[in-house]
């Protein structure tokens, strides 16, 4: 029980640091282009 | 090896003079602005952009200096911002067509644009886009720069809003598990419940947001639309869940309601990025148009790939445009002093001057966005149809939905029938469809200026071409003179030449060349001119009404004009047109889609035949005033066909208003003022097939996509309503039935796909469209 307390609080708040990241990531600019990433695996160094 | 230019694969005009050190060589470029490009892409250490693309790049234009200016005029386009769906355009245009000294509103939903035009002595654009935002929507006057900007943030905030939903709904799913598979502790169960309830708030405060912020506009206004029941099943899921956990009874549905939100959400996110997309087709020709205009009589010099600031004449210089932004013609046309060219079309090989003729807002290209943007604001009438029905469907569902719940007493059942409703299907996927069609037209050659043609367009049974500058080039030449009289030719040629000056007739083009003096002319449409020179009264015209002044019998020759004066028969003019390049073949292909092709012109008997003879068209008549065209159109379609008229400008608007569809070829910047429902940008009778073919198919992608909307709703309903379909079953069904539709909305409208016919162009140029 007290396990299972710790557990799902712990989810809960693994979700909450999730959603903030993605957001971070979202502000950054890192979704505004899905193409680019596909062409840039074809450049050698970088 | 390439001989062109290296950055932008044009050719070289001056070879050895524009260089740059690049990979490893010198190499050579076409002009300074290229050179300036490669050097400074040199410079930065990008080099290994050369080796890795797969195309040349667009050529280099001087930077532009746009400038945002103020509306002039009282018209403006506007971005309509936070729009969700056909009937908040509807709203839109209700509200700000109230506004005092409002003249027209035009909404696009594709595009979320608006086109506004106030009386600027009554009103201004700054109350109009304070009316728009007084209802909960926002526009901004249309600048591309800013659009973009607007675009990237809804886009962000779209994909914040399907992240939240979708990894909430996954969390929660995790928390709902054990409850269905049973053996849990109804503390742990209690457990679950809070975890789920902390998850599932965010998602609905989020994420949901536009759902309720729909709902709010629409209940604020009175006009149920689409949000309303979603955010409802919403609301009242997560209100009955909560009330259930903090009171430790009854059953929790967090699981379905963040399920619901999330597909909810991803049919939205797929439904805008389809219409960003089809949205795009207008968009070159847009973009330019808002660009600096320069003023008239100016002289600019152009340099090779730049596009044209404005239409004008050509001065000096030899080079070829690329028009194919405005006529859909995409092979390059040859310039040079004394040509026309189109403001927006590419000059392609050497600096040209020209002289401008229409700046700004008189372009033709202006002109062609203009009418483009206000062919989507009218819809043809089936869809005008669905919209109704999709209006009144919205309170229906949410009255189903209240009586199920008080059959059935289990609120979920109203849910699932408040979501499983998808009236968007018959709402969202037509403008789609327009839009597409529209663009696709306008690449292939043809304006469409009323989006509700396309359903008799995809009808046609019979075209009816009217000769005159229609199979013809318009461009009559005189090639014999019959002197009737005792006047000499000279004398003959210079009456006739003053009768014309004052006509805007083909027929009077031939006699431009010749001095006239001034004279005070009477125009009988369709039939001549008359005037009264030196006292005595003198017309040119037809046989008969020239024959009318003079009590002779008309001599026999087979001339088309005819100069008399009271006193008898001056002379007969025999006048030559050249058919149009490809006329041949369009007529075949035309029979050959099983039209049937009508000549009716005005001209003789002869002359009508001759070409008809010439171009094998069965069906002609000659000699037709433009009543007698009008009662000819009148007949076929008391027979129950459907004619398309294909005229070429002033002495047909009747019968181009009676025919079911009308064309006109759009020469000239003279395409605004064509009262036609499709302007041949490109002048070219191919296209009128063309349009045809689209059209059919658009309005069977639209017809395909009611169908299914009405036989989807008329089977989900019921089914919800019986309690069969749970609320995240319905989301599922519902998400999965307007991506059908939209998908379906997607497919191609043409079978020549437009690439190929754009192959003939140089690849150099092409990116710079996309």
């Amino acid at each position: 029980m007290e396990s299972l307390l710790l557990l799902v609080a712990l989810s809960v708040a693994l979700v909450f640091l999730i959603g903030a990241i993605f957001w971070r990531a979202l502000q950054s600019g890192q979704f505004d282009d899905l193409e680019r990433p596909a062409h840039d695996i074809l450049d050698d160094d970088d | 090896m390439t001989a062109g230019c290296f950055h932008c694969g044009l050719p070289l005009l001056e070879p050895g003079r524009h260089r740059a050190f690049l990979l490893g060589a010198e190499r050579e470029l076409c002009c300074a602005g290229c050179e300036a490009v490669a050097s400074t892409i040199a410079a930065g250490g990008f080099e290994r952009y050369y080796e890795a693309r797969t195309r040349e790049a667009p050529p280099a234009r001087p930077p532009g200096e746009s400038k945002i200016e103020e509306p002039s005029g009282g018209e403006a386009s506007l971005i309509l911002e936070r729009i969700t769906c056909s009937a908040c355009l509807w709203l839109i245009e209700q509200v700000v067509g109230r506004v005092p000294g409002v003249t027209g509103i035009h909404v696009n939903f594709a595009t979320r644009r608006a086109q506004v035009a106030w009386d600027p002595s009554r009103t201004s654009l700054a109350r109009i886009i304070a009316a728009v935002r007084a209802v909960g929507y926002d526009a901004c006057p249309y600048e591309p720069r800013r659009q973009e900007e607007r675009e990237r943030r809804e886009r962000r905030a779209e994909l914040w809003r399907l992240f939240v939903a979708a990894f909430g709904a996954m969390q929660v799913m995790m928390y709902a598990f054990p409850a269905y598979v049973g053996e849990v502790s109804p503390e742990d169960m209690q457990l679950m419940r809070w975890a789920a309830l902390l998850i599932t708030a965010p998602v609905l405060a989020f994420a949901c947001r536009p759902f309720f912020a729909g709902a709010r506009r629409e209940l604020a206004t009175l006009r149920i639309g689409l949000d309303t029941p979603i955010a409802l099943g919403l609301a009242g899921g997560f209100a009955a869940s909560a009330w259930a956990t903090l009171t430790a009874s009854g059953e929790v549905y967090f699981d379905s309601i963040s399920m619901l939100a999330f597909l909810l959400l991803a049919a939205r996110y797929a439904e805008g990025a389809l219409r960003r997309r089809a949205a795009r087709a207008l968009d070159p020709l847009l973009e330019w148009t808002s660009q600096k205009p320069v003023s008239k009589g100016q002289a600019v010099t152009v340099a090779p790939g730049e596009r044209f600031p404005a239409d004008g004449v050509v001065e000096s210089g030899r080079s070829s445009a690329d028009e194919a932004l405005l006529t859909g013609e995409s092979r390059p046309v040859a310039k040079a002093a004394g040509d026309r060219v189109v403001g927006g079309s590419v000059n392609l090989e050497q600096p040209l001057t020209m002289r401008v003729t229409h700046g700004g807002a008189d372009t033709q290209a202006a002109a062609i966005a203009r009418l483009a943007e206000r062919a989507a604001a009218s819809r043809p009438r089936l869809v005008e149809a669905a919209d109704r029905v999709a209006r009144v469907l919205t309170p229906l569902v949410i009255a189903a939905a209240g009586l199920a719940w008080l059959h059935s007493g289990n609120p979920w059942v109203a849910v699932a029938v408040l979501v499983v409703t998808c009236p968007c299907a018959l709402a969202l996927a037509s403008p789609v469809v327009l839009t597409r069609a529209a663009g696709g037209l306008l690449a292939r050659g043809a304006l469409l200026t009323r989006s509700s043609a396309l359903e008799p367009l995809a009808r046609v049974t019979d075209v009816v071409i009217d000769k005159t500058g229609t199979l013809t080039q318009g461009r009559l030449a005189l090639r014999r003179t019959h002197l009737l009289g005792e006047s000499d030719a000279q004398r003959c040629l210079a009456l006739a030449a003053s009768l014309e000056a004052s006509s805007r007739h083909p027929i009077a083009r031939a006699f431009a060349g010749i001095e006239a003096s001034p004279v005070e002319a009477r125009h009988a449409v369709g039939e001549g001119i008359e005037a009264r020179v030196d006292g005595r009264l003198v017309r040119i015209g037809s046989r008969d009404f020239c024959g009318a002044i003079v009590a002779i019998p008309p001599p026999g020759t087979n001339a088309s004009v005819f100069l008399a004066d009271d006193s008898g028969w001056l002379a007969a003019f025999e006048l030559e047109d050249e058919l149009r390049p490809h006329a041949r073949r369009a007529i075949a292909d035309m029979a050959q889609a099983g039209l049937t092709v009508h000549l009716a012109s005005g001209d003789t008997p002869d002359a009508a035949g001759a070409v008809a003879g010439r171009l094998g068209i069965g069906r002609w008549q000659g000699a037709m005033t433009p009543q007698a065209k009008h009662d000819y159109v009148a007949r076929l379609q008391a027979e129950g066909r459907v004619v398309a008229m294909i005229g070429d400008g002033v002495n047909d608007a009747p019968v181009l208003a009676r025919a079911d569809v009308s064309f006109a070829m759009g020469s000239g910047a003279d395409a605004a003022q064509l009262k036609a429902d499709v302007v041949l940008t490109g002048n070219s009778l191919d296209a009128v097939l063309r349009c045809i073919g689209v059209s059919k198919r658009a309005m069977r992608l639209v017809r395909q996509n009611l169908a299914w909307a009405l036989a989807y709703n008329a089977v989900a309903l019921p089914l919800a309503a019986a309690g069969w379909i749970g609320p995240w079953e319905a989301a599922l069904f519902m998400g999965a039935s307007s991506a059908a539709v939209l998908l379906n909305a997607s497919r191609p409208l043409s079978g020549a796909p437009p690439w190929k016919a754009s192959s003939f162009s140089s690849p150099s140029r092409s990116p710079s469209y996309s």
